[in-house]
């Protein structure tokens, strides 16, 4: 059997539709390398039947001659965050452990419409909240990273771990990421792939498990720029079933895609340059700035003044979103039921919820509570969502002198799983650079510029003016060609 | 600002989390940690700014004045919607005893 798992999404699509092999020879490629990569945790269930299935359709499709789809023949992992019909759906928590949705999410069903099939539903961080991949009911997921000359399992990011951990990894092209303050971008840097949070509103949130909804964003994490481009195509548009989804045309990002960066200017914020960030990471970020104006693009200085208030607002706000989010988790409709001897209703909620929810998410449902709740709210929540629109307000007078925004994606490179366990403030640093972007709703990318030292990934982040994913893709791109990032993970798992 | 353990007991019994002695010794210095860095927050001046209620400009929309205008989130799915219920009994939701 011929190996097609280093192949991207761009190369499925065009290799099937030229009938260089066959969707169902690539489906079986990767569910092999799916099933033989059990060590790195990154699926909670697999369904080589749904990704043989969709792959037999699109040979079938192409045997009449018909049109494939843009993802036509190319199996993906989905963040077990989506809905799926019939499909075990948990977020990584107990509490929906056995939950088998009986509607498919907007998202994914977009991605079927458009010839994707599925290789398994990808763990993730409970409700997607966490940085390392560590706060799953179903385990930690292990990067298929090592830091050079040690054999500790490294962290895949988080929330989205499980899809980082399999597009390194090469068990899959492609996967489905949520980014809510960096889901997608941080565990994309690293991993040493792509991924990008397209604008607010842009992808469905209908039928993805809802976290903190005025920030959650669908988007997708796969190894090249080209790739998130076909993909991101795939899974935005419109949606009359959720209130905030944007009702504009899907542009046609793959096809406009040009590294051709003349006339642009990118924007530097001075802010970003933080105590505690590793001294690659601003190497790296020199080498951004170079390789951008090698694409002819003009450097600019810029000043997000409030960027170090983003962080503090954003564990105000998307705690109060979730708490109230979460509470639809009682124990009555959908998932664990907790029912002591004797037991009324309220004690049943209780038992339920400590039962069924991890320590993470208990912490951040009291902190929402807490912020919410009557005597406080002002000075927390509406301060938080004030201090929201300052820093939406920075990155709207910073757009007024650059067209794209270019700052690390990470402070700092992956950690070691268990590392960083001791204090959660720790682990929500590492958000940092990402969550400003997540506050004022606009499109973000992470992509991969170098190793460090240790070689492992770095990445970059682009950040756009609302609606212009396409100057964060060329941007992205013009990066991807002269950083010619090639490194792979060698394989242990 | 900080918490006291009663606060915190106070604020598990509002979110319905059962948490016995040794998860609020946990929690109570967890969450004094996270308040005492979001305090930080208070440092801004944002007299004269409005809190941010929609983070992209977008329009409420009414959807077509028809019944079932979604068939996946209109009526007559009955069992679908109790095929995860962890008791359903007679096409409702089973409980335990509300009313004595």
């Amino acid at each position: 059997m011929t190996d097609y798992t280093q192949l991207g999404v761009k190369d499925i699509r065009d290799g099937v539709a030229g009938g260089d092999f066959t969707a169902r020879e690539v489906a079986e490629s990767f569910n092999a390398a799916v099933a033989a990569a059990a060590d790195l945790n990154a699926f909670i269930v697999t369904t080589p039947d749904h990704a043989l299935a969709a792959a037999d359709a699109t040979d079938a499709k192409r045997a009449k001659g018909e049109d494939l789809g843009k993802m036509g023949g190319v199996p993906i992992g989905m963040k077990d965050l989506f809905a799926t019909k019939g499909v075990q759906t948990t977020a990584a928590s107990h509490i929906l452990e056995g939950f088998k949705p009986e509607y498919e999410s907007t998202v994914s069903q977009k991605l079927w419409d458009a010839g994707a099939g599925m290789l398994g539903k990808l763990n993730l961080d409970q409700f997607a909240m966490g940085s390392s991949n560590e706060t799953s009911y179903f385990g930690n997921v292990s990067s298929p990273w090592k830091k050079d000359g040690t054999n500790a399992a490294m962290s895949p990011g988080g929330s989205s771990g499980g899809s980082s951990s399999a597009v390194s990894a090469r068990i899959a092209p492609a996967a489905t990421g949520t980014d809510t303050g960096g889901s997608i971008r941080q565990p994309a840097a690293f991993t040493g792939i792509c991924g990008i949070k397209p604008t607010y509103g842009r992808c469905s949130r209908w039928g993805v498990v809802a976290f903190a909804s005025s920030l959650d964003q669908a988007g997708p994490m796969a190894r090249s720029v080209e790739d998130c481009a076909i993909m991101l195509e795939a899974m935005a548009g419109f949606d009359p079933k959720d209130a905030t989804s944007l009702q504009m045309d899907v542009p046609n990002w793959e096809a406009a895609l040009s590294a051709d960066l003349k006339g642009k200017k990118i924007g530097i914020p001075k802010e970003y340059r933080m105590d505690g960030t590793d001294q690659a990471i601003l190497d790296s970020w020199e080498q951004g700035k170079a390789m951008l104006r090698d694409a002819g693009a003009q450097i600019v200085d810029v000043s997000l003044p409030h960027t170090k208030y983003a962080l503090p607002a954003y564990y105000i706000i998307a705690p109060a979103e979730a708490s109230s989010n979460l509470a639809r988790y009682d124990g009555v409709r959908y998932g664990l039921r907790d029912l002591p001897d004797g037991a009324g209703l309220q004690d049943m909620y209780a038992a339920t919820r400590a039962a069924g929810f991890g320590d993470e998410v208990k912490r951040r449902v009291l902190i929402g509570t807490y912020v919410l709740s009557a005597g406080f709210y002002d000075a927390y929540y509406t301060q938080a969502q004030k201090i929201r629109t300052l820093v939406a307000q920075d990155f709207e007078k910073a757009f007024g002198e650059c067209d794209v925004i270019l700052a690390p994606t990470t402070p700092t490179a992956s950690f070691p799983l268990g590392s960083l366990n001791e204090d959660p403030l720790t682990m929500y640093l590492n958000d940092v650079f990402a969550v400003p972007a997540s506050l004022a709703g606009l499109p973000a990318m992470s992509v991969p510029a170098m190793l460090n030292s240790d070689g492992l990934p770095l990445g970059l982040q682009l950040v756009g003016k609302p609606f212009d994913e396409q100057g964060v893709l060329d941007a992205g791109l013009a990066i991807q060609q002269r950083a010619g990032f090639d490194a792979k993970p060698e394989m242990w798992w | 600002m900080s918490v006291t353990r009663e606060e915190v007991a106070k604020i598990a019994s509002l979110a319905r989390i059962k948490m016995g002695d040794e998860d609020l010794d946990r929690m109570v210095p967890e969450l004094n940690n996270i308040l005492n860095w979001v305090e930080q927050l208070g440092e801004v001046d944002t007299s004269g700014v409005e809190p941010m209620t929609a983070v992209i400009p977008n329009t409420l929309r009414l959807r077509d004045d028809v019944v079932d205008a979604i068939p996946e989130t209109s009526g007559g799915r009955r069992e679908d919607v109790l095929a995860n219920a962890p008791v359903a009994e007679h096409g409702f939701f089973g409980v335990p005893k509300v009313i004595e």
